[in-house]
This record gives structure tokens, sequence and C-alpha cells, in this order.
């Protein structure tokens, strides 16, 4: 124990942060109990930012921690910031609703930034082991949030569907491990890639691979394995909601490509069909069945299986250009889906009751200008429509697909994002021209504030896109 | 000066829309005010409203107005009347006085330049304004060319422009829409200006365009009148087939010469004579005769010419001042203009000279044939310009462009008047303007009567054959017959003949005119015929002047025109040289040519006399008896009909057939409405899958594995 040592860790200050502070907040939550939530929230708000500043000014330079196990790079300072900022933001998003709905536990922070804390250690992990232990992490914290509101039917029920299916793809997860273990011989990224080579990879390691990336496609809720996503968006409490469009699909995400980059770099042709299969299967089945929806947030369910299906579009061009454009349109994404669940949140009747229904939108250009421009603005960016922030993340995605010579792929990813612009400007359509049934509450002033800034940035992210593809491109270089 | 002359009507135009656009606003914005007070009792209170107001707001005097009400209008709503119901733009009183003003400077200035220029011994000159356009070897200027020819045409434009505009302070002085209406005839008068002073033909092109923009606005001035806004349409659509073939003219002429400035064109001209292009698959067509065709077929459409023409009567539906001054004295004349404009290029085609004559000629015959027989009086004299301006143009077809533009100038003297002085009657009349129910009226209506009067003999071209005693379209009419006799060219005996019988046929109609009119028993009911009334001084005034014009114009120029001064009044403008044969040939034409437009003159009154004061029976029996020729001639050759069949209708279902089957069902069925539907079924597909058991979560992401191992083991890349 001296002072090297702890100059060795410093990369993985943010988690024992996090970690030793859910602790502290435990024993804070002990004693007071619920009562004490208040506190706890802030604390926990505290502590994000806290693990957010050491983020921010700790240097980029690359270092292996913990025999190889953890990994700290540009790339994972980039999409750990982003973890936070979703986690964080989701977090303060939720007080007003506790507040209203009398959901003060104090548990919920602390799972919150539990599950922070897993996700961390995801974006951080390059070998097997500590894939699986942070993916546990998280993936425990979030089934028992889904279900915190346990006097719910359909929050319990949210909750319960995904710990099965969770449990299910965690399984696949473990057994990929297992086979790529058992054809590699080694459980490190580095070590993986070094042993498969390319031309001559086994089955059965092609096996482990499409277990391993089933398990991860189903944490970022891609088709095939995104059955759960719909039910969970609506059944969990909206904050909840929010907080798992933002945070872990981010983390998940981020492991998805550094597997496939790092310790598959060599069979790139084969995991390739994977990813290009389920991203044409999420695209369109994004668009399509959004269409159908009536509720908000299914509909936003199925607009990020649909996102998930472009940014896979980005990785399986697997080359720098295409990780940088994924990590482009993760943020994009995260900031979008953060500002329309901040609109959902705010869409609570003068008498108390949180409607969620599309047409429960109607004329809200006239009722909240604010609100009604933002979510119109919002959902235009989602469509694709320039100069918003959303064009260029797609644009970004459908260029390095096109630099790897992924034309068909490019193609449909235009042609779905055409039909999925339907339903996203029908809601525009609601907000400006159907004529208003429901006043809603003033809004509260921290969702105000999210839906201003989130608004901002899809709006003017046009006239200052450099810095951001900047770090983007840093980040993902640190992988190649 | 000239900047003065030609900007003038410009900024009254800006001045008087200006006024139009805040009238306009405060008017909606004191309805707006209104409707709000009144809430739901608006309804019955524009009701009141409506009554209040005059029925028409060109309508007699104000004294007269509650008398109006009585016997109403509808059984001649097509007619003359029915404004739309505003109340008074405010304003309108200045925009009258400011755009009148600035005319009348106009006018002095342009007689000014007249003086210089023609009469004088200034020489052409060209007053550049701004450069407009530089693109490669394209270069086009707004500038202002001043000589001769330009100089009849300020005259003849802005002294017929200002009379109008002071007669129209008197015909509109009811309607709520003044401003609009003065702004229109001023920027009317500007466009008209820049189409007269232009250097190049982009130049004129632009003033071409913009006359009949004006032209298009005022037709349809009274826009709620439906058949007013179907006139106005359809002068605009004829005119773009005529502008279609401007355009290609202009096209090749800077293909032919790389320029479209006229000095370097006319210059150029010779020595092009033989040139030849491809044209519509015609290799070797002579290049001077494809573009002068082609720039024929613009003046055909403006200047109405036969198989063009049919907008021309219908645009009586515009206010009668604007008739006389857009569809008889100036618009209409554009086209003679281009062609002697551009006469140094037309002479070098003979082909195109032929068909001009051809064009002319049948015009004369044709709209004088139809104006035999009309009843409404505004479209007697409607074809009888028609048919005059047939004269001019066989007049530039047989190399006698000066008898072309004296005609013009001459003509837009009287033809000004009669149309001013029907627009007097139908004032008096109370917007009646079926010559069958009126008659009888000339002690009413005195001053009126006698200006119709010295009109019809100067259309008709009363004078003393071989002296030089007579009226002005004594001087012009009987020069262009005597060109169409003495020319070489081979439609030139065509010409001749039915250029004379429509002289007759003029003679005919103009007295059948005045006969109907104001001789005879009255046909108007007891009440018109109390309130029938002369017109203020405002509208008379310009009456007497264009009386004194169509009375002297022809006396005191033809030397200048078309006589001994011809060398010293044109400088050279025209093609033919200094002394064009024609004219010399003209001179010395054998007296029965010289004669014969006063046998026919003489001829056509006798019968106008007998049929419509000594026996008015006799022409209801002829029309018994031929029928069929009277029909055809009543339905003007039934050329409207005609078009109706091959190219509107055609036309209509062509464009319902792509809206209906193209548009609606191939397009939208397969496109927009297919797709969506099929994007909806395959929704509701897929939300079916989403069943809410985990069971069949879980079967989905076992298949999804299952299937990617099939995919790798059967065909995957390995």
């Amino acid at each position: 124990m001296n002072g090297q040592f702890f100059a060795d860790l410093a990369p993985a200050l943010p988690e024992m942060l996090l970690a030793g502070g859910a602790l502290l907040m435990v024993l804070v939550g002990a004693i007071g109990g619920d009562r004490s939530s208040g506190l706890i929230n802030v604390l926990a708000a505290i502590l994000l930012l806290a693990a957010g500043a050491a983020l921010v000014t700790a240097s980029p330079e690359t270092k292996v921690l913990f025999n190889g196990a953890f990994t700290w790079d540009a790339y994972a300072r980039f999409l750990k910031v982003l973890v936070i900022g979703g986690a964080l933001i989701a977090l303060i998003m939720s007080f007003d609703y506790l507040r209203h709905e009398k959901l003060q536990r104090f548990e919920y922070a602390i799972l919150v930034v539990l599950s922070t804390t897993g996700m961390l250690i995801m974006i951080s992990a390059s070998d097997l082991i500590a894939l699986y232990l942070g993916f546990e992490l998280q993936s425990l914290a979030l089934y028992v949030i889904a279900a915190i509101h346990r006097d719910n039917l359909r929050s319990t029920e949210a909750g319960l569907k995904y710990f099965v299916l969770g449990a299910l793809s965690s399984g696949m997860l473990l057994y990929g491990c297992s086979l790529i273990y058992g054809y590699a011989g080694t459980i490190s990224f580095a070590g993986i890639a070094q042993s498969v080579q390319a031309g001559n990879a086994p089955t059965g390691l092609i096996f482990g691979l499409v277990f391993l990336f089933a398990g991860l496609a189903f944490k970022v809720s891609a088709v095939p394995f995104h059955m759960w996503t719909p039910d969970v968006y609506e059944g969990a409490p909206t904050p909840v909601t929010a907080f798992f469009a933002a945070a872990p699909k981010v983390a998940a995400m981020s492991v998805f490509v550094r597997v496939a980059i790092d310790a598959f770099p060599n069979i790139l042709d084969q995991w390739r069909q994977i990813i290009v299969f389920i991203s044409i299967a999420s695209m369109m089945l994004g668009a399509f069945a959004a269409i159908g929806q009536s509720n908000i947030k299914r509909l936003l369910a199925y607009s990020s299986i649909g996102n998930v299906g472009y940014i896979l579009v980005g990785l399986s061009a697997g080359t720098s250009n295409g990780v940088q454009s994924v990590l482009i349109y993760l943020t994009v994404y995260v900031i979008m889906t953060l500002g329309c669940f901040a609109v959902v949140l705010c869409m609570r009747t003068k008498d108390g009751r949180l409607v969620e229904n599309v047409d429960d939108l109607a004329g809200l250009a006239r009722t909240q200008p604010l609100m009604g421009f933002v979510m119109a603005m919002m959902m235009f960016s989602l469509a694709g429509i320039p100069p918003l922030a959303g064009f260029f993340a797609k644009f970004y995605v459908f260029l390095a697909a096109i630099e790897a010579q992924l034309y068909w792929l490019a193609v449909i990813g235009v042609v779905t994002s055409v039909v999925g612009a339907f339903y996203y400007l029908r809601i525009v359509k609601i907000i400006y021209f159907d004529e208003a049934t429901i006043e809603f509450q003033r809004m509260p002033f921290e969702l105000k504030a999210i839906i201003a800034l989130t608004g901002a940035f899809v709006l003017f992210y046009f006239i200052f896109p450099a810095p951001m593809v900047a770090v983007a491109g840093a980040a993902a270089n640190s992988l190649f | 000066m000239y900047q003065a002359i030609v900007f003038l009507p410009l900024i009254g135009a800006i001045i008087g829309g200006f006024v139009s656009l805040i009238g306009a606003n405060s008017v909606r914005r004191a309805e707006l005010a209104e409707a709000g007070g009144h809430g739901h009792g608006h309804h019955g209170h524009d009701h009141v409203h409506l009554v209040e107001q005059p029925q028409d707001p060109t309508m007699g005097h104000d004294a007269h107005a509650d008398a109006h009400d009585d016997h109403g209008h509808g059984d001649h709503d097509d007619h003359d009347s029915h404004g739309p119901m505003q109340p008074v733009a405010p304003g309108a009183r200045a925009v009258e006085l400011i755009t009148t003003g600035f005319m009348v400077v106009a006018a002095v200035l342009s007689w000014v330049a007249f003086f210089q220029h023609g009469l004088g011994e200034h020489e052409a000159e060209r007053v550049q304004i701004l450069r407009w356009m530089t693109s490669g070897a394209l270069e086009v200027d707004w500038a202002l060319r001043i000589d001769t020819l330009t100089v009849v045409m300020l005259v003849v434009v802005n002294t017929v422009s200002t009379l109008v505009h002071l007669y129209s302070i008197g015909y509109m002085h009811e309607d709520p829409q003044r401003p609009r209406f003065f702004t229109y005839l001023s920027l009317f008068t500007f466009a008209m200006l820049m189409l007269v002073t232009s250097d190049n033909l982009v130049q004129m092109f632009f003033g071409w365009e913009g006359v009949g923009l004006a032209s298009y606005l005022l037709i349809g001035f009274w826009y709620t009148k439906p058949s007013a806004v179907a006139a106005a349409i359809k002068a605009f659509v004829v005119n773009r087939v005529g502008d279609f073939g401007f355009a290609l003219g202009i096209f090749g002429v800077f293909v032919l010469f790389g320029t479209v400035s006229f000095d370097t064109i006319f210059a150029d001209a010779p020595g092009k004579a033989d040139a030849t292009m491809a044209f519509l698959g015609w290799p070797q067509a002579s290049a001077m005769t494809v573009l002068c065709l082609l720039l024929f077929m613009g003046a055909m459409g403006k200047s109405a010419q036969f198989l063009l023409h049919t907008w021309l009567p219908d645009a009586m539906e515009g206010p009668t001042p604007v008739s006389a001054l857009i569809h008889a004295a100036t618009m209409v004349t554009a086209g003679v203009f281009m062609v002697a404009r551009l006469s140094p290029l037309f002479e070098l085609s003979h082909t195109a000279l032929e068909v001009v004559i051809f064009f002319g000629a049948t015009t004369a015959f044709f709209a004088a044939t139809v104006g035999l027989v009309q009843n409404d009086i505004k479209r007697v004299i409607a074809y009888s310009t028609c048919s005059q301006l047939g004269y001019m143009f066989v007049a530039l077809g047989t190399g006698a462009y000066s008898a072309g533009i004296f005609h013009l100038f001459t003509h837009a003297f009287f033809k000004a008047l009669l149309f001013l002085g029907a627009g007097s009657v139908i004032h008096a009349m109370h917007h009646e303007q079926d010559m069958r129910k009126m008659g009888g009226i000339r002690r009413l209506i005195p001053a009126t009567y006698w200006m119709m009067l010295i009109g019809t003999v100067a259309l008709t071209g009363l004078g003393i054959p071989m002296t030089i005693i007579g009226t002005a379209g004594f001087f012009s009419k009987d020069a262009i017959i005597e060109s169409a006799f003495v020319s070489h060219a081979s439609m030139s005996t065509y010409a001749f003949i039915l250029l004379v019988i429509a002289a007759g046929f003029t003679s005919f109609y103009s007295w059948r005119l005045v006969f109907m009119t104001f001789h005879g028993t009255p046909r108007a009911s007891f009440e018109t015929m109390k309130h029938v009334h002369e017109s203020p001084m405002v509208m008379l005034v310009p009456l007497f002047v264009l009386a004194a014009g169509a009375l002297l114009a022809g006396l005191l120029f033809h030397d200048a025109f078309i006589g001994e001064h011809y060398a010293e009044f044109w400088k050279g403008v025209l093609a033919g040289g200094a002394e064009p044969e024609i004219l010399e040939h003209m001179h010395h034409a054998p007296a029965w040519v010289k004669s014969s437009p006063f046998v026919m003159m003489a001829l056509g009154f006798v019968v106008s006399y007998w049929f419509y004061i000594k026996d008015p029976q006799l022409p209801v029996q002829l029309a018994r008896r031929h029928d069929v020729l009277y029909r055809f001639l009543l339905n003007k050759w039934y050329f409207d009909e005609l078009y109706d069949f091959l190219l509107v209708r055609p036309a209509k279902r062509l464009g319902h057939f792509l809206w209906k089957t193209g548009d609606g069902k191939i397009i939208d069925g397969l496109g927009p409405d297919g797709v969506s539907a099929r994007v909806i079924d395959v929704t509701r597909g897929v939300v079916r899958l989403q069943t809410g058991y985990v069971y069949h979560y879980a079967f989905a992401m076992l298949i999804g594995v299952a299937a990617l191992f099939t995919w790798f083991m059967l065909g995957g890349v390995h």
C-alpha cells in the first residue's frame, strides 16, 4: 500500500467512488428509512457529479489495470461521461415524479448508483469475467428499479418480465463466454484476438460469438431480442424508463463495440453478418411497429429499437469511422431521449394524473408552447430532418456504412427512416394542428431546464458540431 | 426628359400601389373590427349594408342612386357593372390626382420630344440607364432608344393614356377600388413606354410582358365577376401562344447575331440575308424567314390577328376606359410597332412579308364581317379594332411601314374616341351595352352623339378623294389600300380586294352602331330613358381632345408620315431607304383605286341608312332568310367553339386524365396511398407479434439465436 498503488488505481476512481458512496447511502437509508430519501437523492446526484468530474479531469491516456481486466482509454472516458450524464439527468428527472407518486423510497437512488457502477465496469471491461461482472451488477439493480412501484401491477409485471428474460439472456451470454474461452483458451480480449485468426475460426467459437452477441443484443434491445422493451418501457415508472433508455443502452452498446473490435478484429466478416441481420431487423421493426402505437412510452420504446438498428449500422462498418459514428449517434440519441421523456413527464393534468397517450399531446403548441416546440423538434430530429442533431447522427452512421461498402444496409436504413418519419411527424401534427383537449400543469423547474437544454442541443448542434466529432473521433481511434 | 417620360408613370403606379395596399389593409381591419364587435349580429347587419350600397360601383350620379335599385339590373348582369361590394378605399382622390398629374407631364414632354425628333432636327439618340445583365456573350442594357418611331409611339401612348386617366376620374367615380384601377393604368403606361423605348429585344420583351400583365389585371379588374376573370385568363393564355413565338424569335436572333441590341442587329442584318438555320427538322431554312415568322407570331398574339384574335372581343369585360386605352389605342398596336421597329429584318424576308399581308388582310376582312352583326356596342368597336389592326399589318407587309404606323397613329385617336364615347353612352344608359335596347338618345346626350359621329366619320375615312380634305382615317386607311394595290407581293391582290370590301363593311357597321344607338325610336324602358343623362365634363373633355385629333391628325401629319417630308421625318428609322419605292407608286395609283374606299364607304352608309332608318324590319328578315350565314357571323365564325373543341376540351380532358388517373390512381395509388396502406398492414402484423406473454418473448429470442446458428452452419462466411 503506497502512493504508487493508489496512483495506479486512479483510472478506476469513479467506480470506486460510486461503489463506496452507494454503501454509505445504504447505511444512511438503513438508519433514516424512507424519510431520508430526499437526502439520499441529493447525495446520489452529488456522487454522480463527483464521479463525472473525476472522469472529465482524468487524462485520456490508455492504462490497463487489474491484470488486464480493466482498460482505461479515451473510448471508455467518452462513454462513461455519457452514461453518468444520462444517469444523472434521469435521476434529476425522477425527483418530481417520485414526490407526486408517493414513491419516495431511499433504495431508488442507491440502485441507480449501483447500476451505474455496473455500467462503468462494463465500459472498461477488457476480459469476459469483468464484462459479466459489470453486466450482472447493472442488470440486477435494473430489475429491481423496474419494479420499484411495487403496488402497481404493470410496474411489477415489467420488472418480472425483465428479470426472467434478462436471466435468459445472461445465461446465453455466459454460455457464449464459456464457448469462447473453450476455443480461444483465454478470457482477455487481447488474447482472444491473438488466438482467433481469420479464415480458420472454429464453428464452436462462432457459436460462442452468437450467444455472446445475443446476450448483448438483449441489453441494447435489438430485434429479435427486443420483445421485453415495449412492455418494460410502458410498465416501468416513467423516470425509470428514461433511465433505461439513456444509460444501460449506452453501456451495453459500448461493450458490444469493444468486444467486436478488440476481441474479434480478425473475424470481422463473420460478426458483421450478425450485426447486419439484427440491425436491419431492428430498423424495420422499429419503423413499422411504432406506427401502430398510441402510448407515447411504447412508441418511444419502438423508436429506441429502431435507433439501435441505426447504431448497429455504424458498428457493422467495423472501422474507426464507424465507431466514431456510433459514439456520436449514442450521444445525440441519449440527449433526444432524455428530452422526450422530460416532456412525457410533464404530461401531468391539472388533477395530478400523468397521462401518456400520444393524443394527449394535442394542441400542445398552444397550451405549452415551449414544451410543444421542443417535442416537435425532438420528433423532427428523431426523424432525421436537417439541420437538427438527429440528422447528423444518421448521416455519420450511413456515411460509415457507405465507406465500408455496405450500400444495401445504408439504403435500407434510409428507407426505414422514411417510414419511421411517419410516426414522428404524426406527433408534430398532433401537437400543432389538433385541438387541445387537456391542459397540463406547469412544468417543474428541473424538467423545464432539461427540456430547454436538450432542445437547444438538438436545435443548435449544427452550429458547432466539430468539438464533439473530434472527441468522438479520438475516442474511436483509441480502440484501434 | 426621356427618363421623366418613361418613369413618371412608374412612380405614379408605385405611389398608387402603396395607397391601394394601405387602403385595402385598413378596410380589412375595419371589417374585422366590425365583425368582432357585432358578433352574431353581423350577418343581419351585412345584409342591410348591401341594400344601402349602390348596386353598381360605376353607375351614374348619386342623385339617381335610389331610383336604380327599383328597376334593378338582374337582366344584364354580364355587362359592364357589378364590382365588389366594398367601402371606398381611402386615398382614392389623391391617387387619381397624382397618377393623372404625372401622366399630363409625361404627355406634354412626349409632344415636346415629338416636335424635336419628328418634326425637328434632333437625331436619334440612346439614353443608357443601367446595365441589366451580362452573361457570357449576352449583354443587355436598360436603355431608351429615342427616334422618330419611338416619339410617335410616345405621343400616342401618353396622350391617350392621359385622356383615359382623366376620363376614368369621371367614369369610375363610384368604384370603391379606384386606387387600384389608377395604379394599374399607370403601370400599364409604364410598361408600354418601356416597350416602345426599348433599345434591345429583351427590354422590349419586358415591356411586352408588362403590358400583358397590366392587360390581364385590368380585364379582370372586377374580379368578382366570373366572365371578367375568364376573359382575363383567356387574354393571358392566348397571348402566351404569341409570346412563345416571340421568345423563340429573340433566342434565334441571339443565335444568329450574337446580340439582342437593335443597333448591332440592324447593322449586321443585310450581311445575314442569305444565312440559314435548322428549324423543326428543316435543315436549310432561311434564317431571316424563320426569325421574322417567329417574331410575327408574337405580334399576332398581342395585336389579335386572325387565329389568335379570340381574346380581344372578350377583353371588353374590362372597364370601358381600359378598352379604349389598352385594347384599342395602344397595347394591341404593339405588334404593329414591333414589326415596324424590326422592319430592317422583315425587309430581308419576302416570305415573311407575304405572310404578314395574308394575315393582315384576312383579319381585316374577317373581323369586319363579324362586326356587321354584333349587338353589344363595345364588341362592335372591338371587332372594328381587330379589323383595323389587320389594315396596319397589310401596310407593313407591303413595305409601306410608314403607312402602317400612320394608321396606328390616327387610329389611336378615333378608336379611343369611339370607345370613350361608347363608355359615355353606357354610362348614360345605366350600364346597358346591348344596342337593341338603345335608340333615339341623340337629343338626350348631344355632346356624346356628336363626338361619336366624328369618331365614325374618321374611322370610315370620310374625305374627298384625291384632295387633302378629309378625316384622319381618310388619309391613313386609303394609303393602306393603295399600298396593297401597288405592291408587287403575290398576296397583294388578295389583300386589296379584301381591304376594299372590309372598308364597305366598316362603314356599314359603324353607321349601324350610330343609327341603332342614337336614332330611331327608343327601345329602352321608360324608366331608363327618363334617367338618360349627359356625362360630366371630366369625361367629355377627353372626347373633345380626341375628336380634334380624329379630325385633324391626318390632315396635319400625312405629309410627314407618308408624304413629301418622309425622309426628314423618319430619318431612316424604317426600312426601305429615304424614298421608298412603294410610297412613290402609291401616289401614282389609278384614280379608281384611290376612290374605291370612298365608294365603298358611301355604299356602306347608304345600306346602313336603309336598313336601320328607312326600313328597320329589313335586316331582321334578311337575317331570318340567311339564317346560317347570320349565325356564322353572329358566332364569330365559330372560332371560340372550334378552339374549345380542338384545344380547350382536349387539354381539359388531358388534365383530368392526368389528375384522376395519372396522379390519383397511378402515382397516389401505387405511391403514397399504396405504400402507406402496405405500411399499415405490416404494422398491424408486427404489433400482433407483441403478445405480452413472456414465453413468446423467450421463444422469439431462441428462434433468433437458432436462425443465426443455421445461417452460419449453412450459408454464412466462415
